[in-house]
């Protein structure tokens, strides 16, 4: 916080170059493209959100996207956090590797983790698929399927958010807690989920937003079938390739708004005093 | 005893920190664990605390075998370098951690928080965060900390490392002071030997994973057991093949005296009270200390030949060990 002040004092030429830079850029990359959704998703009134929140397939496909990204998140949450401690707090032959395949859910295309997940769980031909649903346990085609694939896209991001917080704030408080007598448990609870809550927040809104925005693996592994397995994401590709442009960008604007509205929350109730 | 530490021994991959160490730590007194860095002093008071694991050899405290047990088990307070405070709760409800996981009733943590701040002088702390204190008060507020749960042996590890030297020396008294009060048993770790020698009341002397020599402070001082313990407590100088404290030295002027070398002096440093000569005997540089009305009343300079011998009523001076 102390390096604020002095590296804001000197306002040269070349500051404000940079700024403008960068404003103009996020301007036509981000800003622009997001604002024009919103512009015409209100063309005519409200009459695109109104025809959206009336059709009830619409409704399900947006409820089963929130459904489902909730699901995700609990699950992205609880194993990430329980992942960044083993990596951060534990030594064990692989770790790096361990670590490496973390990362692959941000470099593999969303397609491709669809079709691996096919080739596992898929009910016909999957490795796995066909024992579960003789159990009488659907994945590909229904919403375990869609749960999975978005699981998968978003399992870095808690990680990526909470191992550096981990990181920064050592071991030592954990080793006190231990030796005044806390089990692991309330080590847990009372040190380091504390210490590490704004990393946990950071991560849950990222793969919140994620997870809403799911679109190539969901496609692949849902069979899209309107009013059971379409998700709001397929909606908008729906609408759109149906030269229904309002519908599609009415759905749009609302995974945006949702996105946006919890990293706005985020940021503004985060305290100023970072971590 | 309240500390048994018998044939301990630790590795860090190929790295020996401790080497079939054995120590009995007295109760009731402030131990010091006194070493270069990297001689294995901290790794022996973590494992003392449970926070390492040895790999061979057995830890008891106060009787019992602690070797297995883990640390929330042991009842030991550590107190760390760097404060290890719990950043996100206030100073009270630091103090307070140990017994509320111990589910004390309200009001006895209350009153017994209030106790140990005033014991520590942080009464009117109670309210801040740890990041609102200096550093002497947030290891005070530490030592607090471990001191609420009543511990069986309070452990430090380099407690006054992080403080600048005047801070430090303040809570190196007040340490003193307050075992002096609390009577708790104690063992610190320092590399600092003018800490060893002025706080603690017996001494471990840890290098390369080996304890060198175990005792009072004049004992160690006047008696130390072999040339490093000799050269680690404080500054030496050879004379011959004796090694001796710059300040057993005497400087003659007159020459004639039986058991004295002549030399030249090559250069005067003077640290505050203290005139540091350097004499030239033949190939040997010897450092000499004199107080400075020695030093005035010898009308010494640099060039002038001295004799140099060792000040009478010192003991034997010892011959240096064969390497």
């Amino acid at each position: 916080m102390a390096s604020h002040p002095s590296t804001r004092t000197r306002r040269g030429p070349v500051t404000y170059l940079v700024r403008l830079i960068v404003i103009v850029y996020l301007f036509f990359l981000v800003a622009w493209p997001v604002y024009l959704v919103g512009k015409n998703t209100f063309a005519d009134g409200m009459d695109n959100i109104n025809s959206i929140i009336e059709d009830p397939d619409i409704v399900h496909a947006l409820s089963l996207t929130v459904q489902v990204a909730i699901i995700a998140v609990i699950i992205n949450t609880l194993f990430g956090v329980g992942i960044s401690i083993l990596l951060v707090r534990y030594d064990f032959p692989g770790k790096r590797l361990l670590s490496a395949l973390l990362d692959m859910p941000l470099s593999v295309s969303p397609i491709v983790v669809g079709l691996a997940l096919i080739l596992v769980y898929g009910g016909r031909n999957g490795w796995f698929g066909p024992g579960l649903e003789s159990m009488g346990f659907q994945v590909i085609f229904a919403t375990p399927g869609i749960v999975l694939a978005t699981v998968f896209v978003a399992l870095p991001l808690v990680i990526r958010e909470v191992v550096p917080v981990l990181e920064e704030v050592g071991e030592e408080q954990e080793q006190a807690a231990r030796s005044l007598g806390a089990n692991a448990w309330q080590t847990f609870l009372r040190i380091t989920l504390p210490s590490i809550k704004w990393g946990v927040v950071y991560g849950v809104v990222l793969s919140l937003a994620r997870s809403l925005g799911e679109f190539g693996a969901v496609k692949v592994v849902s069979g899209n079938v309107l009013g059971e397995t379409r998700t709001a994401t397929l909606v908008v590709e729906e609408k759109y390739l149906n030269f229904d442009k309002g519908g599609s960008y009415a759905t749009a604007f609302l995974l945006a708004l949702v996105a946006v509205a919890c990293i706005i929350i985020v940021s503004v109730i985060r305290p100023k005093e970072d971590r | 005893m309240s500390i048994e530490i018998v044939n301990v021994s630790k590795r860090f991959g190929d790295f020996v920190a401790l080497d079939n160490v054995n120590v009995s730590i007295p109760s009731g007194q402030l131990t010091a664990l006194l070493g270069p860095s990297g001689g294995g002093k901290s790794t022996l008071l973590r494992i003392i605390a449970g926070l390492e694991t040895a790999d061979s050899g057995r830890i008891e405290i106060e009787g019992v075998d602690a070797t297995k047990l883990s640390p929330q088990k042991r009842n030991v307070g550590f107190v760390f370098q760097h404060y290890a405070a719990f950043k996100h709760l206030s100073v009270a409800r630091n103090v307070a951690f140990g017994l509320e996981i111990r589910k004390r009733p309200k009001v006895e943590i209350r009153e017994r928080v209030d106790e140990l701040l005033k014991l520590v002088h942080l009464s009117q702390f109670a309210d801040r965060l740890p990041s609102q204190l200096s550093g002497g008060q947030r290891q005070r507020m530490a030592l607090a900390r471990a001191l609420a749960v009543q511990p069986t042996v309070l452990l430090l590890d380099e407690p006054f490392g992080a403080l600048d030297a005047k801070v430090r020396k303040e809570l190196r008294d007040w340490l003193r002071r307050l075992h002096d009060e609390v009577h708790v048993t104690t063992v610190f770790v320092t590399h600092d030997q003018e800490e060893a020698l002025e706080v603690a009341d017996e001494i471990v002397v840890i290098n390369e994973g080996r304890v060198e020599q175990i005792g009072s402070p004049d004992e160690l001082y006047d008696t130390p057991a072999n040339d490093f313990v000799m050269r680690f407590l404080g500054p030496v100088t050879e004379l011959g093949d004796r090694l001796v404290r710059p300040h057993d030295l005497q400087l003659l002027t007159g020459g004639g005296e039986p058991d004295t070398v002549t030399g030249r002096i090559t250069r005067i440093t003077r640290i505050g009270f203290e005139i540091r000569v350097e004499v030239a005997v033949g190939e040997q540089l010897v450092t000499v200390t004199l107080t400075r009305n020695e030093f005035l009343s010898l009308g010494l300079q640099v060039g002038s030949e001295v004799q140099v011998r060792v000040a009478t009523g010192v003991g034997a001076p010892r011959l240096i060990d064969a390497v």
